[in-house]
């Protein structure tokens, strides 16, 4: 597969996935606007942080007031993180390859975008912002489900599934992150009361609150929480299942020993994290989020480096193992 | 109700391609002429309605780039189909194979020694005027002497039912993805007649191209590594990269795809790593393929693209430098052409064509500028022609001062009573304009295709077929009829 379809189909896959967890994003945000008392100081500013957009959010914004917030993440053309910035990117990404793909995939995404377009202005106001936000999310798990169903096993399958995955472990720790001290007051007395009311809604905005019932068979408490979604082994959302399938998908594509040891590192991390800490210390939770996303840029970096840049710059180790891979592999 | 009427089909001013006369279908439109007269207006305009849902599932389309917006606009489609007997399509046939084989042997000439011009036969001033010549190619021998692997040269036929040449694509002619295409549909919409067996398939086309593309690898024996060059999205013809990539089983690439290396071999940059090019089956300009040896600004070629093919480490189709036969100056000369190089009289004959470089020509040419078609040397796309009958006095005195300003580029021809066949228009079959685009295959063997591409202009009185300018198509039958049918068809005919 060329260097240039597999990385265009991994960044259409990332764009998907940034789209559907920004709408998710957003969707426990509401949430949790609605539930908690008036009176405790929470605000909308820590989502810019967290989508790492706060540079930009300031040449466009005075204040973090929510309209403006949930704009610039739904609606804003100029925001590369918003879902309609996201949507546009999976669009010309998949447009020049999507050959490659079944043609119901690039309408799907066609289709997906052009709807997103159309109702993003008015999906920021408080009345239509759930209904806007479940369709993009819907509209997303629609393609998924396509590309599941139809695109053959092989590098499309493949490249689809390494951006899938690693933008799901990075957007699911943004979106445990909203737990985290930047959100939230530091004096836990004030917010015991509503704890289990925050780490309700980060499930369900996971949809992860019935498996967590399933699974867990415990009342919602923090450390439990973050457990289940930061190391449960079967539930897809979670950080642990996430990098577990991208290095899965990595062995079958060939020179992956140092993506591949990349990832092994970051999921250590993961499994061997401290939950009970992290759980009782939302600074220390903050920390451990940021460091688990430079691992994940690492891993894109290993990714980028061994399969998409191949520039003039790179050593030509390639040229006998694809002579010696050309019998071999009827993938391309 | 049965909606189509032969009888009222007014086809007298023009040869008709399936009627002889109103209500007279020739031999090879028989049993079509008689199924769509059998047809109430439902079920023609359920057929019509299959073919456009067809056209957009199978995602036929071409692109539109106007203000900043690319448009995927569907193919437009007309559903009932042009046949040609087979019997006059073998003569046709030879007649392609003789004429580009002349070309190739011309075109390898000019770029070796020449005897062309020292034999006075091309005089030596439309060489050294010509923009497509290209130095950078002389000297160059590629694969089998071939220049033009892939010739699509457009056919019209007259008021007398002859068909002549119109101009030969050699650069890089497009159009034969939606022959393939045509066809498919129009098995989806009237399968009845294929039922009998008469008319001949065309979708040998793509494993023809394959197999001439691989005899072109300079790494014989090896499983070749072949590729499509596109010049991407934009283009106007991507849809066609896209589907004979797909077809053909090679990756569609672009400029930046690939690197051409010290050791001057082109590689493509896969998920791998680098991977050996061996034929490049290019769709991008000349001009644009190697910012090295040409436009030093080209964004769609590949650095060093010429160095490597030069040392033969590459096979490009077709060769760079293949256009300088495709110039409407040099079309003129294509009969004498022929004579020099094979000794043998043109089987198809060309369009009379005048050469404003030539003093009386041109002195023609002004004097009959509203009865004319005046063509410059090297556009297509029918872009800056002047069509005289239809001009106006402003128009046509642009073009006199165009042609005295630069006279080698411009030729002009008689206006051609363009041949009709029938187009459905508002729910009936109506005469309209058509030619012909066969595409032929150059390597050790020599192909062209079943018919080829027909072109239609939809708009009654129109003579323009270019889909860029309204133009539609159609399915084209090479169809087999007895001998007796046959002669009668050509009786007919004349």
């Amino acid at each position: 597969m060329l260097s240039r379809v597999a990385e265009n189909l991994y960044w259409m896959a990332r764009y998907i996935e940034r789209a559907e967890d920004t709408a998710r994003l957003l969707s426990v945000n509401s949430h949790l606007m609605l539930d908690l008392p008036r009176h405790l100081p929470l605000g909308w500013a820590p989502l810019i942080e967290m989508t790492g957009t706060l540079e930009a959010f300031n040449e466009r914004h005075s204040s973090f007031d929510e309209r403006s917030v949930v704009h610039f993440l739904c609606a804003d053309a100029q925001n590369g993180s918003s879902i309609l910035a996201a949507l546009a990117s999976a669009r010309e990404n998949l447009r020049t390859t999507r050959d490659v793909v079944p043609r119901e995939i690039w309408e799907e995404v066609n289709h997906l975008y052009l709807s997103v377009a159309e109702h993003a202005e008015n999906g920021v106001s408080p009345r239509r912002r759930d209904t806007f936000l479940k369709s993009v999310i819907r509209g997303c798990q629609t393609l998924t489900g396509l590309i599941e169903g139809t695109l053959s096993y092989g590098p499309a399958r493949t490249f689809i599934k390494l951006g899938r995955h690693l933008e799901r472990a990075d957007m699911t720790t943004r979106i445990v992150d909203v737990r985290s001290a930047s959100l939230l007051p530091q004096n836990p007395d004030e917010l015991l009361p509503f704890e289990n009311l925050q780490w309700m809604s980060v499930l369900k905005s996971l949809t992860a609150y019935q498996m967590y019932r399933q699974q867990v068979r415990l009342r919602v408490r923090g450390p439990d929480v973050l457990r289940f979604l930061l190391q449960d082994p079967n539930l897809p959302r979670s950080i642990a299942c996430s990098l577990e399938t991208v290095g899965h998908e990595l062995q079958l594509l060939p020179r992956q020993d140092r993506a591949a040891a990349t990832v092994s590192l970051v999921r250590a991390d993961v499994v061997d994290a401290d939950i009970q800490a992290l759980a009782h210390s939302p600074s220390k939770l903050h920390a451990f989020v940021d460091e688990l996303q430079i691992g994940f840029a690492a891993i894109h970096d290993m990714l980028s480096a061994t399969y998409f840049v191949n520039s003039d710059g790179v050593p030509r180790v390639t040229q006998l193992q694809s002579q010696s891979h050309a019998g071999d592999d009827d993938n391309d | 109700m049965s909606q189509v009427n032969w009888n009222n089909y007014s086809c007298s001013d023009f040869y008709d391609e399936l009627l002889a006369a109103p209500g007279k279908p020739r031999a090879s439109a028989d049993e079509l002429c008689n199924m769509l007269a059998r047809f109430s207006a439902e079920e023609l305009a359920e057929r019509k309605t299959a073919a456009e849902i067809a056209i957009r599932t199978m995602g036929i389309t071409f692109t539109v780039y106007s203000e900043g917006a690319v448009i995927d606009r569907a193919w437009p489609f007309d559903i009932v189909p042009r046949i040609i007997p087979a019997s006059e399509w073998r003569k046709t046939e030879a007649g392609l194979k003789q004429r580009v084989q002349a070309l190739n042997l011309f075109i390898d000439d000019l770029y070796h020694d020449q005897k062309v011009i020292k034999d006075k036969v091309l005089p030596a001033e439309v060489l050294a005027q010509s923009v497509n010549f290209r130095p950078q190619c002389v000297g160059i021998n590629p694969p089998h002497g071939v220049w033009a692997h892939i010739c699509g040269s457009d056919l019209v036929r007259g008021g007398d039912g002859t068909l002549y040449v119109l101009e030969d694509n050699l650069r890089i002619p497009s159009g034969v993805s939606y022959m393939l295409e045509n066809r498919n549909v129009t098995k989806r919409v009237l399968p009845e007649l294929f039922a009998s067996g008469k008319i001949l398939p065309v979708d040998d086309y793509v494993a023809n191209l394959y197999d001439m593309l691989a005899s072109m690898s300079p790494r014989p024996g090896d499983d070749p590594q072949v590729v499509v060059l596109t010049p991407g999205i934009y283009n106007s013809a991507y849809f066609e990269h896209a589907y004979l990539a797909q077809q053909m089983g090679v990756e569609l690439v672009q400029g930046s795809d690939l690197l051409v290396d010290d050791d001057d071999v082109v590689y493509m940059r896969t998920v791998e790593g680098l991977r050996r090019v061996d034929v490049i089956y290019r769709r991008v300009d000349d001009e644009f393929l190697d910012p090295e040896a040409f436009n030093p600004n080209s964004m769609l070629g590949v650095a060093g693209l010429m160095r490597a093919w030069r040392a033969g480490k590459v096979a490009l189709a077709n060769a760079p430098g293949a256009g300088v036969a495709d110039d409407k100056i040099v079309y003129a000369f294509v009969p004498e052409i022929i004579r020099y190089y094979l000794d043998q009289e043109p089987l198809l004959p060309n369009v009379p064509s005048y050469l404003c470089m030539f003093e009386e020509d041109r002195k023609y040419v002004l004097e009959h500028l509203d009865e004319l078609v005046v063509k410059p040397a090297n556009e297509s796309g029918g872009y800056g022609m002047l069509i005289g009958p239809h001009s106006t006095k402003e128009t046509r005195d642009e073009f006199a001062r165009l042609i005295n300003a630069n006279p080698r580029n411009y030729m002009a021809q008689p206006t051609l009573a363009l041949s009709t066949t029938p187009t459905l228009s508002n729910g009936l079959p109506q005469p309209r304009h058509v030619d012909l685009r066969p595409f032929i295959l150059s390597g050790p063997e020599t192909h062209v295709t079943t018919g080829g591409l027909t072109r239609v202009a939809l708009v009654e009185g129109s003579l323009v077929v270019n889909s860029s300018q309204g133009g539609g198509s159609k399915d084209t039958w090479i169809v087999e009829t007895d001998e007796n049918a046959a002669a009668a068809a050509e009786q007919e005919g004349v």
